[in-house]
């Protein structure tokens, strides 16, 4: 029972849980104040991971950026005025049948695979470093690509939204 | 009680994975649906960063993460967008009852 | 320059009226001033086109052709054909540079007078996007080293000048004319299809050289002479379609409907010349026979519009007829073998003519949009720039000395003179000459009608005035380029000049020796013998052949009959177009004859010439009361026969479906309605899937997934 084990233990169990209540609650506020923790859980599994960039570049983007996105979006189409923001859901049978079915396959899958796991390789001293290198030379590019598409993206949601 | 492994993470990623699809089918309001859609996209990323630190790889994934963290905030922006739209056109943000494609 | 920089300026050229088209098309009703994009594209193209112009004719003018082709099909192996491959591609020889520069200067030309001319018209952009597509097609022919690209945008030059012919469509007429224009010129075409089309199933290549080269060689459709001249006269066909030669010359006056830059336009240096240049194109491989038929047609084209332009009082109209005769003149210098008078006088007259359209157009814009010449008179004080340029075309177009028009007309009848004394028909060198009277006579008739006398409508003459720089800077420069200083040095002798002696040269005929002029044959005993025996001693005939394929065209006979004819022609057509020009100052301005009275006189004569020969009335007729008269002959056959089995066959019909209904009624019905029931309760299931709610078919696609997983793994 090592610190490493407890924290997998501890993030999983966040993540689960309030994952369960993103879906299943029936107010959306609670629902955006779940969806923070499970980004803090998600972002703790990436630090067990030896992701410490990743696991901070999640929290500034999900926690900062599309989670105030989102409660912006809750705001702005519903009335200001209603205190109880509800909403309900439908097809709930056929749904949990069917998704749970499909998690079953998944989750039989992830398991019963060999996965091809190397040597444990030690945790890289600077990942920024790695990543950064990798960033400017192999996917110069995409890395390109994908300023232009987030400049898109702003440009694209202006003018979806102006209209 | 035996050591973490890849599968540990991997089940709790598809367990993410089916939580974040349950709410995309199920949720009425359209943000919810957007929530689910977060969900997904932060399962497939532990995926990543999993296969990344076990396979020894560990800057290729992580980069594949980054890609897909910007791709999240792009779509979200864009979705938003959308949604405003809606309750612009229909003055209701209820993606059940926005059902023309039956028509 | 080299030659691959040639090819890439060609291509420049070629695309950039084209450039011009889509974006003046696409913007131009948005942006207004767009227009002058197309006007900067053609000054582009016209400058290019000189440069081009200058340094073949300077360093170039012996060098081969520069051609560049590339694969654009390849079919590979073709029953009955073998293998077939289609090559497009572009040939610069001395005759497309000057082309290239007769077409870029007039369209640019065009393109300014245009500016003021139409001013106001309410699809001002999209009639220069037209211009420029027009410009394109044709220099797309003018560049072509191909039969299948010549079609493409001689076809091509047909939409166009549909397009610009029927510009004014509101107006019944208009749109009329352009239709018939269209039309009649797809009857020419037809015949052009069918002669590539046998060239294509001979030679298996389109491409000029290669035709030649295996004509050369002495392969030819269907393994006779006769169907090479069938090849070449239909080939022809699309000449006389597009160069408005007799029996098809019907659409070019009502053309005359277009606004009147674009007469210049069409009708002076582009499509009509076009036929003009295929001829010259496809020249070496026409036979003796073939080019006996041209000439033909060629003097039949320059004597009838001549006789019915004396009589027309529609300024427009009589510069048409003007036209499909002096056509009618370089088809019959063709014809009779006069090969660089003929593309000589294509030159010279571009420029007169074009002078002399957008002359017309300078008047009719001065009377606002007058164009009957009774209406006018008294003009020249008016209007001094443009008398004195239409003067300058005129006396060119008439064959005075010191003028272009001396020049080339004066080959071609010294050619046709020679070509009488030589094979004994005469008639085209009488022709000519007669011509020449006519033309001569009719345009001082315009002249005399129209600038001098009295003004006969005070009210119009009034308010006439001269045009503006931009429509008057055009007329000069072409009246310029009507003077014989830029052919030749010697006023009197074109042969000797450097537009004759050194850029047009008549290439070599590639048809076998027996099947030529006899006067294209260096004469020479023994094969005169060896080509009368030529199926008996092959071998010796073919070395002969190939000897005398190296010569020049012209036996050392022809060019002594062409020298002795030089100047008993100039004489006699000089003579003619003074008495032409004397005649009418007689008839015009003297007025020694009362010309009521003579019109009276010659009554039938005149209203002959007045009805254009009744061609339209004939055709009308003919064609279409045969068209009509077959019509009712199958009206009738319908009504009586055809009708009458059909009702028989109804009453049948009828008894067989009384059975059929019963049997319907009861058993087919039965299963009908069972089948619809089973088809609804079917629905009624499938309807509860098909909610329109996006969760739902994601459901149903989770749902499959999961199916095709357990199903494939």
């Amino acid at each position: 029972m090592t610190y490493y084990t407890v924290s997998f233990y501890l993030f999983a169990a966040i993540i689960l849980l309030s994952a369960y209540f993103v879906v299943t609650t029936k107010n959306v506020i609670y629902a955006a104040f779940n969806l923070l923790l499970t980004f803090f859980g998600v972002a703790g599994f990436y630090a067990l991971l030896g992701a410490d960039f990743i696991a901070i570049v999640q929290l500034i983007v999900y926690v900062g950026g599309i989670l105030i996105l989102l409660l912006f979006g809750v705001m702005l189409t519903n009335k200001i005025t209603d205190t109880e923001i509800k909403t309900g859901a439908f097809q709930v049978l056929p749904a949990s049948i069917i998704v749970g079915m499909f998690s079953g396959v998944l989750i039989a899958s992830m398991t019963n695979n060999r996965w091809i796991v190397s040597a444990n390789t030690p945790v890289a001293a600077d990942t920024l470093r790695t990543i950064g290198n990798i960033l400017m030379n192999q996917y110069i590019l995409i890395f390109e690509v994908l300023g232009v598409l987030l400049l898109i993206a702003l440009i694209g949601a202006a003018s979806i939204a102006r209209k | 009680m035996q050591e973490i492994g890849i599968a540990h993470f991997l089940i709790v990623s598809s367990l993410l994975f089916s939580f974040g699809l349950y709410g995309v089918v199920t949720r009425k309001n359209a943000i919810m649906v957007l929530m689910g859609l977060e969900l997904i996209l932060n399962a497939a990323n532990i995926n990543f960063i999993t296969f990344a630190k076990f396979n020894g790889n560990v800057g290729f994934g992580q980069v594949a993460a980054l890609f897909v963290i910007v791709l999240a905030a792009a779509e979200s922006a864009i979705a938003l967008a959308i949604v405003l739209n809606i309750y612009k056109n229909f003055n209701q943000v209820n993606v059940d009852e926005i059902d023309k494609l039956r028509d | 320059m080299n030659e691959l920089s040639f090819i890439q300026a060609a291509l420049v050229v070629l695309f950039l009226p084209l450039l011009g088209f889509t974006v003046t098309i696409l913007y131009g009703k948005r942006f207004k001033w767009l227009y002058l994009f197309e006007v900067a594209i053609i000054t582009i193209a016209l400058g290019i086109s000189i440069y081009m112009l200058f340094i073949r004719l300077a360093y170039f003018a012996d060098a081969p052709p520069f051609q560049k082709e590339f694969l654009w099909i390849n079919l590979g192996i073709v029953p009955l054909l073998g293998k077939v491959t289609v090559e497009l591609g572009i040939m610069i020889d001395n005759i497309t540079v000057l082309m290239l520069f007769v077409v870029c200067l007039i369209s640019a030309l065009v393109h300014y007078f245009s500016i003021e001319y139409m001013k106001g018209d309410k699809r001002y952009s999209r009639y220069f996007a037209y211009l420029g597509i027009f410009t394109f097609s044709m220099l797309g022919i003018v560049f072509t080293h191909n039969l299948l690209m010549m079609y493409i945008f001689w076809e091509l030059v047909g939409l166009s000048s549909y397009l610009l012919i029927g510009f004014w469509y509101e107006k019944k007429s208009a749109s009329d004319a352009s239709k018939k224009a269209f039309i009649t010129n797809r009857i020419g075409d037809l015949g052009m299809l069918a002669g590539i089309l046998l060239i294509f199933s001979t030679y298996h290549t389109f491409t000029f050289e290669a035709i030649f080269a295996q004509i050369k060689a002495g392969q030819m459709p269907l393994n006779s002479g006769f169907w090479l001249t069938a090849t070449g006269i239909l080939l022809f066909c699309g000449a006389i379609g597009k160069s408005a030669q007799f029996p098809l010359h019907v659409w070019l006056p009502d053309a005359m409907e277009g606004p009147t830059p674009v007469s210049a336009l069409i009708h002076a240096a582009t499509m009509v010349a076009a036929g003009v240049y295929l001829t010259v194109r496809i020249f070496p491989m026409l036979t003796g026979d073939a080019l006996l038929f041209i000439a033909i047609i060629g003097a039949l084209s320059a004597f009838i519009p001549a006789t019915i332009a004396l009589t027309q009082t529609d300024i427009k109209k009589i510069l048409a007829y003007s036209t499909i005769s002096q056509l009618g003149y370089m088809i019959m210098a063709l014809g009779v073998g006069a090969y660089s008078f003929g593309f000589f006088h294509l030159i010279t007259h571009a420029f007169f003519k074009a002078g002399l359209f957008l002359g017309s157009g300078s008047v009719i814009y001065a009377m606002h949009h007058e164009q009957d010449i009774r209406q006018m008179g008294g003009l020249r004080k008016k209007l001094p720039i443009t008398y004195a340029a239409f003067v300058i075309y005129s006396l060119a177009i008439s064959g005075i000395p010191l003028t272009s028009g001396f020049l080339s007309k004066d080959g071609i009848l010294a050619s046709a003179y020679a070509f009488g004394g030589l094979t004994g028909y005469k008639i085209f060198a009488i022709t000519g000459f007669l011509v020449a009277l006519l033309t001569a006579f009719y345009m001082f008739r315009l002249i005399f009608v129209t600038f001098h006398g009295e003004p006969r409508n005070q009210h119009k003459y009034d308010h006439a005035h001269e045009s503006p720089a931009l429509m008057t800077v055009p007329l000069i420069i072409l009246a310029v380029l009507s003077i014989f200083a830029f052919y030749t040095a010697n006023p009197l002798d074109a042969g000797k000049g450097w537009t004759l002696s050194s850029w047009i040269k008549t290439p070599p005929s590639v048809v076998p020796a027996s099947l030529r002029y006899e006067f294209m044959n260096e004469k020479q005993p023994e094969v005169a013998e060896v080509s009368k025996s030529h199926n008996e001693t092959e071998p010796v005939a073919e070395n002969v052949e190939a000897k005398k394929n190296e010569q020049i065209i012209h036996s050392e006979e022809y060019t002594h009959a062409l020298h002795s004819a030089h100047y008993p022609a100039m004489g006699l057509s000089l003579l003619v177009a003074i008495l032409g020009i004397f005649t009418a100052y007689l008839f015009y301005i003297k007025k020694v004859v009362n010309l009521d009275a003579f019109v009276e006189k010659i009554k039938p004569l005149y209203n002959f010439s007045l009805n254009k020969w009744y061609f339209d009335e004939f055709y009308n007729s003919v064609f279409v009361g045969f068209v009509m008269l077959l019509s009712k002959i199958l009206n009738w056959f319908d009504a009586n026969i055809v009708d009458g089995i059909v009702n028989a066959s109804a009453s049948v019909t009828r008894t067989v479906s009384t059975f059929s209904n019963a049997i319907d009624k009861y058993i087919v019905d039965g299963l009908v309605n069972f089948l619809a029931i089973l088809t609804g309760m079917f629905g009624i299931f499938l309807r509860k899937l098909q909610t329109g709610k996006v969760q739902t078919y994601l459901v149903m696609v989770i749902f499959s997934i999961i199916v095709l997983i357990f199903i494939f793994i």
